[in-house]
């Protein structure tokens, strides 16, 4: 197994990423706290760069107890990888996409070790 | 455990001024690894941003008066494009989302020819194109415009300006022109008048517009097209005012069912009155409304016509035979369901009669690799659908090939 370099831990703002190429891959590697996650950056749609794209909040409908809406409001906690091709967005901590759970990104293995991160491919 | 560590480089985020080349580096790798230069691939329907050169275009206007009101307008700050009537929101890159959309501004530095020549030529030699047949954006709107003179006016300059400016620049690059159908006279005089001038492959009519097609007043414009051999494209679009439209809240809602409702209004006008009876050979091609849309029409009207023939004397096959004489784009095509989409490409005929598009660089774009990984198309249905049916069609010559750039970045 080889492994890819990502840069060092400090070079990670928490929710980011960064993408990188080598080896035959492009993969985009995201720090969310203390944990790094690694998708390749190709969208299951049509191969888009799925890890250039943003990342943004989950939009949710806020509902009131008789069911009535009162619009729409970012989610606390979960964050969504977007494909800047054509809007795919895909859960930050599981890959998958939000409205069908068999669309999701293929997932790497991160190590850190001595405070470099290190991509499992 | 022990490893190997490979080499690696920083790839950059994609924003609101990356390099068309750069956004689509992963088509130039799909075009490699399917062999796209073993194929020809003539893309129908892709897109420039009018309204970012439009200062050119209006210079173009023919009346003295109006052309002056819209240079005067121009010169105020922040002024929109002159004429061009607002959409209302043009949420089409989804908040924000899809960089190459709305805003897009892509630095193109160091060229003596049009921006939109540099950005078609990057589009077309990162996805693996032979042609590609471009069109207005913001223009897909004109025709609700209430000053039918200024839509004629506004269609003739732009014209002009395409020819002029965008495909006397390069032989790979065509377009279908826009006819002002509000003012029918204008619009056969530009059939006259643009056939057979650089790139012009044929005329399109903006869909978004509530005069029925079948009316007497464009018997000319069908009798005039047909003679010429040019084909006549009905190119699909929204409007958020049209009464029904306006319930829908959310782009989603109008985007999937507003692109659709007008070329489903100008098949069944044309069908219904017999324009493909009174000119069996006038070539028509439905553009941007994907596919879903025929299967449903294509029974709705063979169901009723079988009963109501008397409302319909001047057609002598069902309805359906004739829509499945015409063309069609493929984009957006709806690849959610294979077993509905291999049933509509049978009744469509699409082997012959559908002819692959982009619409990029708009934000439901497709790349030739929706048609090429298709799992039920035979080699020769791909081929077609791919550019040989486009070759046919706008009798274009076959190109001398390509070369794929080779710029793998892993």
């Amino acid at each position: 197994m080889a492994e890819l370099f990502a840069g060092n831990v400090a070079e990670f703002d928490d929710g980011e990423c960064r993408v990188i190429a080598g080896g035959g891959y492009e993969i985009g590697v995201y720090r969310l706290g203390e944990a790094f996650i690694a998708y390749e950056n190709r969208c299951p749609h049509q191969g888009g760069p799925v890890c250039q794209g943003k990342i943004i909040r989950k939009v949710e409908e806020v509902l009131a107890d008789d069911k009535t809406s009162r619009g729409l409001t970012y989610s606390g906690d979960r964050i969504h990888i977007v494909c800047p091709w054509h809007g795919y967005e895909f859960d930050m901590r599981t890959g998958i996409h939000p409205g069908d759970g068999s669309v999701r990104l293929r997932g790497f293995e991160v190590e850190v070790r001595n405070g470099e991160v290190y991509v499992q491919v | 455990m022990k490893s190997e560590t490979e080499q690696i480089r920083e790839i950059p985020k994609i924003d609101t001024v990356s390099d068309t080349r750069e956004i689509l580096a992963h088509a130039r790798e799909q075009a490699r690894k399917r062999n796209y230069q073993d194929y020809v691939i003539v893309d129908v329907d892709s897109h420039h941003t009018e309204s970012a050169t439009w200062k050119e275009v209006v210079e173009c206007i023919e009346d003295p008066v109006i052309r002056s009101e819209a240079k005067d307008y121009h010169d105020r700050v922040a002024s929109p494009a002159y004429g061009l009537n607002d959409p209302i929101a043009f949420q089409q890159e989804v908040g924000g989302r899809i960089a190459h959309q709305t805003g897009w501004e892509e630095p193109i530095e160091g060229t003596d020819v049009s921006r939109d020549v540099v950005k078609v030529r990057r589009a077309m030699e990162s996805m693996g194109i032979d042609y590609m047949i471009v069109f207005p954006t913001r223009m897909l709107h004109l025709g609700m415009h209430p000053q039918t003179r200024l839509e004629a006016l506004l269609a003739r300059a732009y014209n002009r300006w395409l020819v002029d400016r965008v495909l006397k620049e390069d032989e790979r690059i065509k377009s279908m022109l826009y006819l002002p159908f509000s003012e029918p006279d204008a619009a056969l005089r530009i059939i006259e008048e643009f056939t057979g001038e650089p790139g012009v492959i044929g005329f399109m009519v903006t869909s978004v517009r509530n005069r029925p097609v079948h009316h007497n007043q464009y018997i000319p414009i069908y009798a005039a097209l047909e003679e010429r051999g040019m084909p006549l494209a009905f190119h699909g679009g929204y409007s958020w005012y049209e009464p029904s439209v306006m319930q829908l809240d959310r782009f989603i809602s109008m985007h999937s069912m507003a692109f659709v409702l007008w070329n489903l209004m100008h098949m069944i006008n044309l069908v219904v009155n017999g324009i493909p009876e009174r000119f069996p050979t006038l070539k028509f091609l439905w553009i941007e409304s994907g596919l879903a849309w025929v299967p449903f029409l294509m029974q709705r009207l063979d169901n009723e016509y079988m009963m109501r023939t008397s409302e319909a004397p001047l057609l002598q096959r069902r309805p359906s035979e004739y829509i499945r004489d015409m063309f069609f784009s493929s984009q957006p095509l709806e690849r959610t369901n294979l077993k509905a989409l291999e049933l509509t490409c049978e009744m469509i005929q699409a082997e012959t009669q559908l002819l692959y598009a982009s619409d990029w660089p708009h934000w439901d774009f497709d790349l030739p690799s929706t048609i090429f990984d298709l799992p039920f198309l035979s080699e020769q249905a791909k081929r077609n659908i791919l550019g040989e049916s486009a070759l046919k069609l706008f009798n274009l010559e076959r190109p001398e090939g390509k070369v794929i750039p080779n710029d793998d970045r892993t």
